[in-house]
């Protein structure tokens, strides 16, 4: 099915199983240990890799001593761009060719890969390699190498500017002005389970497990880089420990193994280390914004401007979309949106947590904030206020839009009219404290994706396609789906997801995952509603599937007695002509509570809130689940989450989870997330939308707006650390 | 991490006999250790395991102090009633250090014996002259948000991260040794760290093979104990600066006060100028400016860690206002 009409009533809207808050699927899999992750799959013969980084930022390697290594204990091949195969090329999310040469473009780019009998001698042997290097005056803060950012050209995502009317007029004559540049740090994913893979080949075909959230394009870009045909690669990936874009793309652990797998001849794992994943694989580049806001006087935006800088390697046309938001949140007959990307030499920047909206959000958000202090007006009133009635740049409608309903609702729960809009007035002990808000957007993409579902004379249902679960909860939307379009209970449903030789699936990113392979397994199931039904002799509009059984009239089958040994339908979701007439995004509006320690500047959060709408909610915990999961990522950028560049080196200082800080429990006091009721039957037969990313979208301008509120101090650089607050403290002396 | 050979001490003698041999290593606990020997910081040949000596018993001493056994772990000596109740500026410590895990398993010796956090000590691939001595401080005009202000030197600029530590200087521990001939000291926790200078790769006074086989904390002194911890996130994290304070004062007069400060300097920082300026004196803005000039007297920073002065000031001023309120 193509995405080209409303979806109109369909099964789903009577009460069922979908939406129920039912526990994880696969939850008993995973506490009990059950659950393989790629680094965890047992092969016999399996030797591992240990990756040598470079150790500068960028140069030549001069000389590359392995012999040492090759005698270590163990050890069976030591890879370099001396005995490398030559592989395909492309940017980062076509190809991922490795130790190609001589020459150094990022810091910690693999030199060698060093293959033995065992981890531990495959890592002492690694220290044995010996390279030298002539360094060469690379570009590495992105602050410093501003004047040559240019206009970024990706093929697959927005084009980088937008103007609507004439900004700068109308900026110039508005009576009320704000103009202010956040910035944003360099950032990690920060992923719990490490990239991670086992590869093995049989004969000309080679399997590799490994963390990947896109198995599909994961498969492609395997090919291209190794000049196999793509039916040769097989991805499996069933579980995946965290990816927050961090497993988008093909990683080096994946070419690497695979690689030396088929020098040796035998199966070959790896896992990066803790202290490698932040150089080796991608990261988010850090942001410079402007945003610039003109009103009337009662508050109506008059001009909404924002320009971005982001960085990342000449070759890579990937940019920080930080000001894509600004483009559909509010109303505004003067726009103008920029993105700049400046070339530097450190390792790809590319997709983390909510690219775009979660770090642009950090910036419009407190602008807003900002301007509405300035006009005098409640943040949310002001919100209300620049309601657009249709996407101010597209001009075209939403498919829903329910932003106002969450902030009021919000508000209601959260208790916003205690907030003394004055900052610093509220005092518990000597903690300051305070109250802010923003508004939460997401875009609602949909990608092409295809499903398999079979019920077997058993009476067991099976679910395949090549689609991940990064920790989300997607086992269990698909067998809540499968379970309630089939009118069997989800026991009977076994998802079987992580494997290119199931259907193409979307995979795991961009809040995409749900709707797009859930979508794809409602049709499957609607296929095989209407083979049932035929073979019951029903008329497939009326018939009524529950308890195992179809019926129709007074008339009703076991489903067992009709499938014979089986019986199975195929189902496909692509976008069409919705996803360019209709505006599709999910909102919310976030809460937050923090106290600022008017000594110490310490800033903790005390209580968040956020309410949101995204179409139907397929499962309320595990929804419930990611927007808080999303929440935290929000008090992580706000407070604590930044990669320290060291320009001397071009490398990330603060290389491992002691310094690279996100919130731990501690820091995550009373949280809470809602879904409004919301459908949306523009978006796709569940008419339901993303949430995956919704929940860090905006989280943390709220929290930057209450530490504003509880202390008075604006900090437009992220994240907002107590060594930036002390000096707008009261004076201690 | 170097393939080492490892052994297992069934008496301290034997422990200490092991540990004087060029490349050995003691390990108890192991959670710094282990990880810098993957990272191959610490390149150890011999690894001497003290686990199992019978080094684990908190007991109090004749003077009514107390004798901590250096295998105590991290949890039980927080836990331990004595200390809980006499010594609450070393429990309160010991809880806002690590998590609950590592404190499961580091033990009092470990604790004391921890490696600085120094990014740059942590990458081979950078010079450090604690690690590679002569190779240069990266530090310096590096990325020093964690580095010391005081009592450093040209050579090095790190803290020591232990919390435990800045406690046991506030309640003047003595850490009691070993050697292989069997001859015991007690050396005063002052004189137990010594400051980089030219030679930042020694961190003790403890000389090869000798082995700590206990803390031992004098009875406590009069006065309301406290341990503030000021830090980025709200466990997990080291100090950038942390307060150990023992004060007596009576409606508004301070009668005597013990401070000791970490994340300022290469080891935990007594000020015996700064607890000069509290004895007998007003508990008053005045008197705690002057102290606090007193304590940050000769402090200097290096760019990224500046803000630790006035946090210094700030912290101490709110520590010292909330122990002295009447």
């Amino acid at each position: 099915m193509e995405m080209n009409s409303p979806v109109g009533a369909n099964v789903l809207d009577t009460p069922g199983i979908v939406g129920k808050p039912i526990d994880r699927v696969d939850g008993p899999l995973k506490v009990t240990g059950g659950a393989r992750y790629a680094y965890e799959v047992q092969e016999n013969n399996v030797l591992y890799g240990f990756v040598v980084e470079a150790s500068i930022g960028k140069g030549r390697i001069k000389s590359i001593e392995t012999r040492a290594a090759e005698k270590a204990p163990g050890v069976a091949l030591v890879l370099t761009h001396r005995n490398a195969p030559a592989q395909g090329t492309g940017n980062h999310r076509e190809a991922h060719p490795v130790l190609t040469g001589p020459q150094v473009t990022g810091y910690g780019q693999p030199v060698a890969f060093v293959v033995a009998n065992s981890f531990e001698e495959a890592r002492a042997a690694a220290y044995l390699v010996n390279v030298k290097y002539d360094r060469s005056n690379g570009k590495y803060a992105l602050r410093a190498n501003l004047n040559e950012a240019r206009v970024p050209k990706p093929s697959d995502a927005p084009a980088a500017d937008s103007a609507v009317g004439d900004f700068a007029i109308a900026f110039a004559s508005a009576p009320v002005q704000l103009d202010v540049t956040y910035t944003t740090p360099l950032q990690s994913h920060a992923m719990m389970e490490p990239h991670a893979t086992l590869a093995m080949w049989d004969g000309d075909k080679l399997m590799l497990h490994t963390a990947n959230q896109m198995l599909n394009q994961g498969q492609q870009v395997i090919a291209t880089t190794l000049k196999i045909p793509v039916e040769n690669v097989r991805l499996i990936s069933p579980f995946i420990g965290g990816g927050f874009g961090g497993k988008l793309w093909v990683n080096a652990d994946a070419i690497l193994a695979a690689i030396a797998s088929r020098q040796l001849k035998r199966p070959v794992k790896i896992a990066l280390t803790r202290q490698q994943i932040f150089h080796v694989t991608t990261h988010r580049s850090d942001t410079i914004q402007r945003v610039r806001l003109g009103t009337d006087r009662e508050g109506h935006i008059l001009a909404i401007g924002h320009d971005v800088f982001s960085g990342n390697l000449p070759s890579e046309q990937t940019y920080e979309g930080a000001a894509l938001q600004t483009r559909t949140l509010y109303a505004g007959p003067n726009r103008l949106t920029r993105h700049r990307l400046a070339p530097l030499d450190i390792p790809v920047a590319s997709s983390m947590r909510a690219p775009g909206e979660s770090v642009g959000l950090m910036a419009l958000e407190c602008a807003m904030d900002e301007i509405a202090e300035k006009l005098n007006l409640d943040p949310i009133e002001l919100r209300v206020l620049n309601e657009p009635s249709e996407d101010p740049e597209k001009h075209i409608p939403y498919s829903s839009r329910h932003l106002i309903p969450c902030m009021q609702e919000g508000a209601r729960r959260f208790g916003w009219d205690k907030r003394n809009p004055k900052p610093g007035q509220v005092r518990d002990g000597r903690w300051l404290v305070g109250i802010g808000m923003a508004a939460a957007t997401r875009g609602n993409p949909l990608l092409l994706s295809k499903a398999n579902v079979r019920l077997g004379p058993d009476g067991t249902c099976t679910v395949r396609m090549a689609m991940t679960d990064i920790g989300t909860g997607t086992y269990t939307i698909l067998a809540q789906i499968a379970a309630e379009m089939l009118g069997l209970p989800t026991e009977r449903i076994q998802v079987e997801l992580g494997d290119t030789s199931f259907p193409q699936a979307a995979g795991s990113g961009g809040s995409w995952g749900a709707g797009s392979s859930g979508s794809a397994l409602f049709e499957a199931c609607n296929a095989l509603r209407e083979k049932l039904a035929r073979t019951a002799g029903m008329d497939p509009a009326t018939a009524r599937f529950a308890n195992g059984s179809i019926a129709s009239g007074d008339q009703s089958r076991k489903l067992t007695d009709l499938v014979g040994v089986g019986m199975d339908a195929d189902g496909e979701i692509r976008p069409g002509r919705n996803n360019k007439d209709f505006s599709q995004q999910s909102y919310g509006a976030h809460f937050a509570e923090v106290g600022v320690d008017e000594d110490t500047g310490e800033v903790r959060v005390r209580r968040m809130l956020g309410v949101f709408t995204a179409g139907r909610v397929l499962n309320a915990k595990t929804a419930r689940s990611q927007a808080i999961g999303g929440m935290v990522f929000g008090v992580g950028a706000a407070l604590h989450e930044e990669m320290t560049l060291d320009p001397r080196f071009g490398y990330f200082v603060n290389h491992d989870l002691a310094e690279y800080h996100v919130p731990v429990h501690a820091d995550i006091p009373d949280i809470d997330a809602v879904f409004l009721a919301e459908l949306d039957d523009q978006s796709n037969p569940l008419k339901s939308k993303g949430i995956g990313e919704l929940g860090i979208c905006g989280a943390g301008a709220s929290i930057a707006n209450a530490i504003y509120n509880a202390c008075g101090a604006r900090i437009r650089d992220y994240p907002v650390t107590l060594a930036k607050l002390l000096s707008r403290l009261p004076v201690r002396a | 991490m170097k393939a080492f050979t490892y052994q297992r001490a069934d008496s301290t003698a034997q422990a200490a006999a092991a540990a004087v041999k060029p490349g050995a290593k003691i390990i108890a606990g192991g959670t710094n250790l282990l990880d810098l020997m993957k990272l191959q910081v610490e390149t150890p040949s011999n690894l001497v395991d003290i686990n199992r000596l019978p080094l684990d018993k908190i007991e109090e001493t004749p003077d009514g102090g107390l004798r901590i056994g250096t295998l105590v772990r991290n949890s039980d000596l927080a836990a331990d009633p004595h200390v809980r109740q006499r010594y609450g500026v070393l429990s309160r410590a010991l809880l806002a250090g690590a998590s609950a895990q590592l404190r499961n398993k580091a033990t009092t010796s470990g604790n004391l014996l921890q490696r600085t956090r120094c990014y740059y000590f942590y990458d081979v691939t950078k010079p450090c002259n604690k690690r590679s001595p002569g190779s240069g401080c990266a530090a310096l005009a590096g990325f020093n948000r964690i580095h010391a202000v005081l009592g450093t030197s040209e050579h090095c600029i790190a803290t020591h991260p232990s919390d435990m530590a800045v406690a046991m200087q506030a309640l003047d521990a003595k850490v009691e040794t070993v050697n292989r001939q069997g001859e015991t000291k007690a050396i005063p926790i002052a004189e137990f760290y010594r400051l980089p200078g030219n030679t930042p790769e020694i961190e003790t006074s403890l000389k090869p093979g000798e082995i700590i086989t206990a803390v031992t904390l004098p009875p406590p002194p009069p006065g309301v104990q406290l341990y503030r911890k000021v830090r980025d996130r709200a466990s997990y994290a080291f100090a950038l600066v942390s307060v150990a304070a023992i004060v007596d004062s009576n409606r508004g007069r301070i009668r005597s006060a013990r401070l000791a400060f970490g994340g300022l300097a290469p080891k935990p920082w007594r000020s015996a100028q700064a607890e000069q300026r509290l004895a007998n004196a007003p508990s008053t803005t005045t008197t705690f400016n002057s102290t606090a000039a007193a304590v940050l007297e000769g402090a200097r920073g290096f760019g990224g860690n500046d803000f630790k002065m006035p946090l210094t000031r700030r912290t101490l001023h709110s520590v010292l206002a909330e122990m002295t309120r009447t």
